[in-house]
């Protein structure tokens, strides 16, 4: 669903022929495939991104998936079952894509459920409200879109290939999420108000999505080199806003933020000062639910070891029977 | 908001018994819509279950499987439910568990990979049988329905074999836990019409798993009645509880 | 041990050739195949599916790029638009 901004530093001084060679070919606008030659920071940045993106997806079904059996109806309980499947779906194409850079799929889940792996921060909020499900597909889905456009032209090859796929893929997902609020704004006082309460609770969490503000921001330089990022962090944030704000205000709603403003000369929306403390405190753990989430990962994966072992003991007595 | 009492009326009737209002609905059920809706009950319960793992799987590989079985049989129960020409949502999310025609196999908790692989297994393959010769039931809709259904049943059976032949063929402790599944499970299995074919697509895949058939003994009554176990209630109160909350509301 | 790493072709209903779309983990053959059933077949995009052990696949070294492919650049004559034909013979 989303890949929060990273911090990396430039260590690029490599000005061997083959940094040089690859350079070209990114400023070129030309794919970098798998057994290409790359510097070790360029495979090493990727890595991170896209496992930490991954592992975003996967945890990212945890918050929508809390409401599958609570969906009040059979159409919104498909389509909300369809929506969190997809998310793991996305989750492992872009495992996949991680693992053309010479990493495991298990290496990368042993970073996560050990705590050394970052997720997105969004994930560490809990879902409390039927209308959380929809301001989930509507704002979080609509900042993940945002981001995940620009990477279907990631410079590297099996990254972008995967992006398109999800994003294709991910394009109903804002929709649903949308039409679920639509549909609380129209009903009863009592769904209006859980439409508003979700909202006060996601929109600056929503906002924090698109990491640190780019005066803070370490990485931008090399990740823009390599063309791994196409846009910066506030600027995407502002795209955002921009697009989000008539949205909510056609559904009735208020945003909680009370120096939210349309700039007539700059055709932008400002918005209030985010509260950073709060993103490092949700990054570095002490969100709501970072513990809960973790947990959750760790038994499902403790709990299914029995299973895969039991799937390659099979596999190796049949290897020895033919 | 019903009208408050009158007068007369508290003075009749001490508080606890005043008649309230419910949001339950009873369904007249002729013998189609008796069909339809055990049909259709085994399968939003079921699928209700599956979808319960949705971010426990064992691998991230089954977790889109489970969820394809899951959406595969929500959608037979949708299609079913329509086909009694009263509202879906009405009849998944109003009716009192003792309402409700599931088979009782179907409502049991999930426990562990390997019940839920061997539950899923016993039930495709009744399902398996009963929508391959509905193709050619009389009523047009169960035939359309099984069509459909068919297809998606098939593959039900051929995923929940594979599993459970690696399962009962693989460690010694997944072995032993599909082997406690299908014990567990077996006397669920009592109402299943054509028991011979049923035991016979079951047997080979048992052996190939190694696994012992269990005797056929004693067994649970279905549920078709409205009897059912302790966990179908619970199911339903986390299920409808929106619907129940904010009667009338649109979803 | 880590289970093995497959890689997975999609034919498309459009009756192409079978493309590559993603890989799936799976301890053998026959779960892969389900598995990149219910991973990359999702929205009705598949008529047939391949799956290959990953580590079977031999790939070409990049560094050799040069000396496999650009040869073959400079041989227009294998191209239908280096002859000549007058228009008035029309199509061919």
């Amino acid at each position: 669903m989303y890949s929060q901004a990273l911090n990396t530093r430039d260590t690029s001084t490599d000005s061997s022929p083959e940094a040089i060679r690859f350079q070209a070919r990114i400023d070129d606008e030309q794919r970098i495939e798998p057994n290409d030659w790359m510097p070790e920071a360029y495979r090493r940045t990727l890595i991170r991104q896209i496992s930490q993106h991954a592992h975003s997806e996967i945890v990212g079904m945890l918050p929508e998936g809390n409401w599958i059996t609570r969906a009040p109806s059979l159409r919104r309980k498909a389509a909300l079952l369809a929506k969190v499947q997809d998310e793991g779906g996305h989750g492992l194409y872009l495992y996949s894509a991680a693992e053309t850079l010479g990493v495991a799929r298990e290496d990368l889940e042993d970073q996560l459920l050990s705590g050394r792996a970052k997720y997105s921060s969004i994930f560490n909020y809990p879902t409390l409200s039927w209308a959380d499900i929809g301001t989930i597909g509507w704002l979080v889905d609509g900042a993940a879109i945002m981001n995940q456009i620009p990477l279907c032209r990631c410079s590297y090859g099996p990254y972008a290939r995967a992006m398109i796929r999800v994003c294709r893929e991910e394009s109903f997902h804002q929709r649903q999420g949308y039409e679920i609020v639509l549909t609380l704004c129209r009903g009863t006082t009592e769904q209006k108000a859980m439409a508003q309460d979700a909202l006060d609770r996601w929109w600056w969490p929503c906002l924090m999505m698109f990491g640190p503000p780019d005066t803070d921001s370490l990485h931008s330089d090399t990740s823009m080199r390599w063309k791994i990022k196409r846009f910066s962090n506030d600027g995407l944030r502002q795209k955002f806003v921009d697009a989000t704000v008539p949205q909510g205000h056609f559904l009735g709603l208020t945003f909680p933020d009370p120096e939210l403003r349309f700039d007539e000369t700059e055709g932008h929306w400002q918005f209030g000062a985010i509260d950073w403390d709060e993103f490092r405190a949700v990054l570095s753990g002490n969100g709501p639910c970072n513990r809960e989430r973790l947990e959750a990962r760790r038994k499902a994966h403790d709990d299914g070891a029995w299973v895969r072992e039991a799937a390659l003991a099979h596999a190796a007595k049949q290897r020895k029977t033919a | 908001m019903p009208p408050a009492p009158s007068r007369k009326e508290r003075r009749r009737f001490p508080s606890f018994l005043r008649p309230m209002t419910t949001t339950s609905i009873a369904v007249e059920e002729s013998p189609r819509i008796r069909t339809l809706l055990a049909l259709a009950d085994d399968a939003l319960i079921l699928g209700h279950r599956i979808s319960e793992w949705t971010g426990h799987a064992p691998t991230l590989e089954e977790e889109l499987a489970f969820a394809n079985i899951a959406l595969d049989l929500i959608g037979q129960a949708r299609a079913l439910y329509q086909a009694t020409g009263q509202n879906e949502d009405e009849l998944a999310y109003l009716r009192d568990p003792h309402r409700f025609r599931n088979a009782l196999i179907a409502e049991l908790p999930n426990g562990d990979f390997a019940f839920t692989i061997v539950r899923l297994f016993l039930v495709s393959v009744a399902s398996d049988q009963f929508w391959r010769s509905a193709v050619q039931n009389d009523d047009p809709d169960i035939a359309a329905i099984a069509a459909k259904a068919q297809k998606e049943t098939a593959y039900h059976v051929r995923h929940a074999a594979d599993w459970l032949v690696r399962l009962g063929d693989g460690t010694a402790e997944s072995h032993r836990r599909a082997q406690n599944a299908l014990d567990a499970l077996w006397p669920y299995t009592g109402d299943i019409v054509d028991r011979d074919a049923w035991l016979q697509a079951v047997a080979p895949v048992l052996a190939r798993a190694t696994l012992t058939q269990p005797a056929e003994g004693w067994m649970q009554p279905s549920g078709r009645d409205g009897r059912h176990t302790e966990h179908l209630g619970h199911l339903l109160a986390e299920m409808q509880i929106l619907p129940r909350t904010y009667p009338g509301a649109t979803w | 041990m880590n289970t093995p790493l497959w890689e997975v072709f999609v034919r498309t209903r459009n009756g192409l050739a079978h493309k590559h779309a993603g890989s799936v983990h799976a301890a053998d053959a026959t779960m892969a195949l389900q598995a990149a059933r219910d991973v990359y077949t999702r929205r009705g995009e598949g008529l047939s599916l391949w799956v290959v052990p990953s580590n079977a696949i031999v790939a070409s070294d990049p560094a050799d790029r040069d000396m496999l492919f650009e040869p073959t650049g400079s041989k227009i004559y294998r191209h239908p638009t280096f002859y000549e034909v007058p228009d008035e013979v029309g199509h061919m």
